[in-house]
């Protein structure tokens, strides 16, 4: 059996999309979490509990992105795991420390302030390796016959940790405008707070990052600066700018919905430009969604289960949203 | 630190400490799901308070196991690619589909319903809320599926072409990938295993209770529900392991010889050896203590049949001996005690003395963590057994791993090491002491219960009328 360029393609989006769904989900769980020394007593439980029925649904759309990659593309999971072997370690036991934090708070007041520490440090550490892994990916990691061949510490340098810091600046912001969203009171005010800093910050990481990457390589230069293709990617930084500015009127007018709506567009826009600059590669410059597709069989049987299942969960997924609908609060305890 | 050792048993350790570790968890949550459907399921049909005590109580302790299996279980589905990528980019296109397909129709179930049938009893219908268990348990058992097609398939590989590239490819029919001879043998085993040791911790829990006060009525439905799992599920479990036994004989026949010692062929009958030191350097049992031709009758069904022995296995094929042998003599060894536990309620059942009878009552308490015990025996077993290969007989456990330097390695395991005493230790110790503490007479709801959830944390439905905290 041979590989199959459509199917390919197609998985590649597929996988794209979990990770996006990871991304915008887990981030604002993470970025929750993040913020949780800017809380305090009450307000931290309506922050934990506004995220506890879901936080576990969002953390599997990494296990898809993980899974579907090495079912996909394996070669691209074999190369990309161990290049960035002491991140992704160092992401699972952080994901470990915050997802047991959820529970094991609860079970022992003396041990309350520990567990909370374990959910900041947990959150922090997972979106600090997440961030990096992205930098390591975009600056190139070496690869020679099927095979990763750098060292393991390859992936630190400067672009890595400005990545590593975007992105918990970036989950730091959904997660602001989350609580915005779902608590009022205190809490919300405090949200309203985090979520100016956190925006500034957010925005001029995605201009840092940006030019950064625009220098890292002349492909990625290519992509956004040449003509014609300047034509095409043109919208991706105009509409970032739009949406900067939406947000900072929305925060203004203290609006509820729309800061979290227009910080997932900023996710958005910037997945989308991230996906200029890598397309068609899956190991960025090294090696394409084509070479390391698994066989059309494999490929087109997961397809019928992706196809089947994908409307399912999301149609669960959103009931559940729903049946949690509404502000988080202590009612009948003021 | 670590230059001097070899990354690949590092990389084995690790994995063989995780996935152990994990193990632990989704053996107790899938039993523990089934548990609170029938629970839930009986309280709906009853409208006896007991059921709905013991629903809300375990409930706390399956949310507990839960988390701790989903965070170990994370760690496992990347560490196929962190340490051994060369196996994921070989049998990726094999195993690869059968594992998404556990994500897209176990995971996301799981998840996806969890966060009802934790908190959202007072948001939704009951029937939606028994609904949600229904799928929390439904998605357990779909998980144990898919996961074990997958280890089967390393077991006993079928349905496959090897590439240019040595890659496995799907070939024929993907009904041969996902039940593969082993599949229906070890599905079953594994997942009556998992029922087994829920209630043996349910049947501990009661039992200490029991020892307290005897006319506890939580306890006592508990202890009657477990005594029953155990002594109807045991016999079972005893044949399902012999029919399992069986097929590996046919398919791994060195991981049973290793099992059972036979390190020397017996042409007129093999003698069944109870115990004994396995010498794998000189190929022979010291002090073994043997029966004569019970060995052939347990394997073959048959007094006299002949057994081949490891002497007919090359030697760099064969599997570490010594800890196969063991492993499966601790698992079988813990069987026989599950099932005389069984036999013994069952007496004290028939004599009206279940929940009177302290001896039983500590015998039942001290075989709480035997299940436990015997999941992570039966899995070394088979697990070493397939040594030395990932994937039996085509692709070498040594062939497999990451090229990672063992510094990489060696600082990864010790920090999963300490992390998982660390954080998992706290887990068992706080589900031990909600144990301790028992069933209420009325227990509360867990969105409700002030310690567990404070004050009314999992909001009703938004009420914009509702005064803002003072």
């Amino acid at each position: 059996m041979s590989p199959d360029p459509t199917l390919a393609t197609i998985w590649a989006f597929l996988i794209a999309f979990a990770v996006f769904a990871y991304i915008v989900m887990d981030g604002f769980d993470l970025g929750i979490g993040i913020l949780f020394p800017a809380f305090e007593g009450e307000e931290r439980d309506n922050a934990m509990n506004s995220i506890a029925p879901v936080w576990d649904g969002n953390e599997t759309w990494l296990v898809l992105g993980g899974g579907g990659l090495m079912a996909a593309f394996p070669l691209a999971y074999a190369i990309i795991m161990p290049a960035l072997y002491p991140l992704i370690i160092a992401m699972l036991l952080a994901l470990i420390f915050r997802g047991v934090a959820f529970e094991f708070r609860w079970r022992d007041p003396g041990h309350r302030k520990w567990w909370d520490r374990a959910f900041t440090i947990g959150s922090f550490t997972a979106a600090l390796s997440q961030g990096i892994a992205l930098g390591a990916l975009l600056q190139g990691i070496a690869v020679t016959d099927r095979a990763y061949s750098g060292g393991w510490y390859d992936w630190a340098s400067w672009f890595s940790i400005l990545t590593g810091l975007s992105v918990v600046a970036g989950y730091a912001l959904l997660g602001a405008c989350w609580l915005i969203w779902r608590t009022d009171g205190t809490t919300q005010g405090h949200a309203y707070r985090l979520a100016a800093r956190f925006g500034a910050l957010t925005i001029a990481a995605i201009v840092l990052v940006s030019f950064a990457t625009l220098t890292l390589s002349g492909n990625y230069f290519a992509r956004w600066l040449t003509w014609p293709a300047i034509l095409w990617v043109a919208p991706v930084p105009v509409l970032v700018a739009a949406i900067v500015v939406a947000f900072v009127l929305a925060l203004r007018r203290k609006a509820e919905i729309a800061p979290f709506l227009l910080a997932l567009g900023l996710f958005f826009l910037s997945f989308t430009g991230l996906g200029i600059n890598i397309f068609p590669y899956i190991v960025p410059l090294r090696v394409t969604i084509w070479e390391a597709a698994a066989p059309g069989g494999s490929l087109g049987f997961m397809l019928v289960g992706a196809g089947i299942m994908i409307p399912i969960i999301l149609t669960y997924t959103g009931w559940a949203y729903w049946v949690f609908r509404g502000k988080v609060a202590g009612e009948g305890y003021h | 630190m670590f230059e001097g050792f070899d990354p690949v048993i590092l990389a084995r350790i690790q994995f063989a400490f995780t996935v152990s570790f994990h193990f632990i968890f989704p053996s107790f949550s899938i039993g523990l799901a089934s548990y609170l459907m029938v629970l839930e399921g009986l309280w709906l049909r009853t409208g006896r308070e007991t059921f709905i005590n013991l629903y809300r109580f375990w409930l706390k302790i399956f949310a507990i196991t839960f988390a701790m299996g989903v965070v170990s279980g994370i760690v496992l589905s990347y560490q196929f690619g962190t340490n051994w990528s060369v196996f994921s980019d070989k049998a990726g296109p094999v195993i690869g589909p059968l594992m998404a397909y556990e994500v897209l129709t176990a995971f996301f179930l799981e998840a996806g319903f969890l966060g009802v049938m934790l908190f959202g009893a007072s948001r939704v219908s009951k029937g939606m809320h028994f609904g949600a268990t229904c799928m929390v348990a439904l998605g357990t058992f779909i998980s144990a599926f898919w996961i074990l097609s997958a280890n089967s398939w390393m077991q006993t590989p079928a349905g496959y072409a090897i590439n240019a590239q040595g890659q496995f490819m799907p070939a024929g029919s993907w009904i041969d990938v996902i039940f593969n001879p082993s599949f229906p043998y070890r599905l079953v085993h594994t997942v009556i295993a998992a029922y087994l040791t829920t209630a043996l911790a349910v049947g501990s829990s009661a039992a200490w209770h029991l020892l307290r006060d005897k006319d506890d009525p939580n306890a006592r439905t508990m202890f009657s529900m477990a005594m029953w799992m155990a002594a109807l599920v045991t016999p079972v479990q005893i044949l399902a392991g012999d029919q399992h036994g069986l097929n590996t004989l046919e398919y791994q026949p060195q991981k049973v010889l290793a099992m059972e010692g036979h390190f020397d062929s017996h042409p007129h009958g093999a003698p069944l050896i109870l115990v004994g030191l396995p010498n794998q350097k000189e190929k022979r049992v010291d002090y073994a203590v043997e029966i004569p031709k019970l060995g052939s009758l347990i394997l073959k069904h048959d007094l006299n049949a002949p057994v081949a022995g490891l002497d007919t296995i090359p030697d760099d094929r064969e599997p570490p001996v010594a800890i196969i042998f063991w492993s499966f003599r601790v698992m079988v060894g813990l069987g026989v005690l599950m099932l005389t536990l069984g036999l013994w309620s069952l007496w004290a059942r028939f004599r009206g003395k279940l929940y009177d009878w302290p001896l039983l009552h500590r015998f039942a308490l001290v075989m709480g963590p035997s299940g436990f015990v015997a999941v992570i025996a039966g899995w070394v077993t088979t697990e070493c057994g397939r040594q030395p290969y990932t994937v039996y007989n085509l692709l070498r456990t040594t062939d497999s791993a990451s090229p990672l330097a063992a510094p990489a390695v060696g600082t990864s395991l010790l920090v999963f090491v300490l992390v998982y005493c660390f954080v998992f230790g706290f887990g068992v110790w706080y589900i031990l002491k909600l144990i301790a503490k028992g069933v209420e007479r009325h227990e509360p709801p867990l969105e409700e219960s002030a310690p567990i959830r404070t004050a009314g944390i999992v909001p009703g439905p938004y009420q914009p009328e509702v005064e803002k905290a003072p």
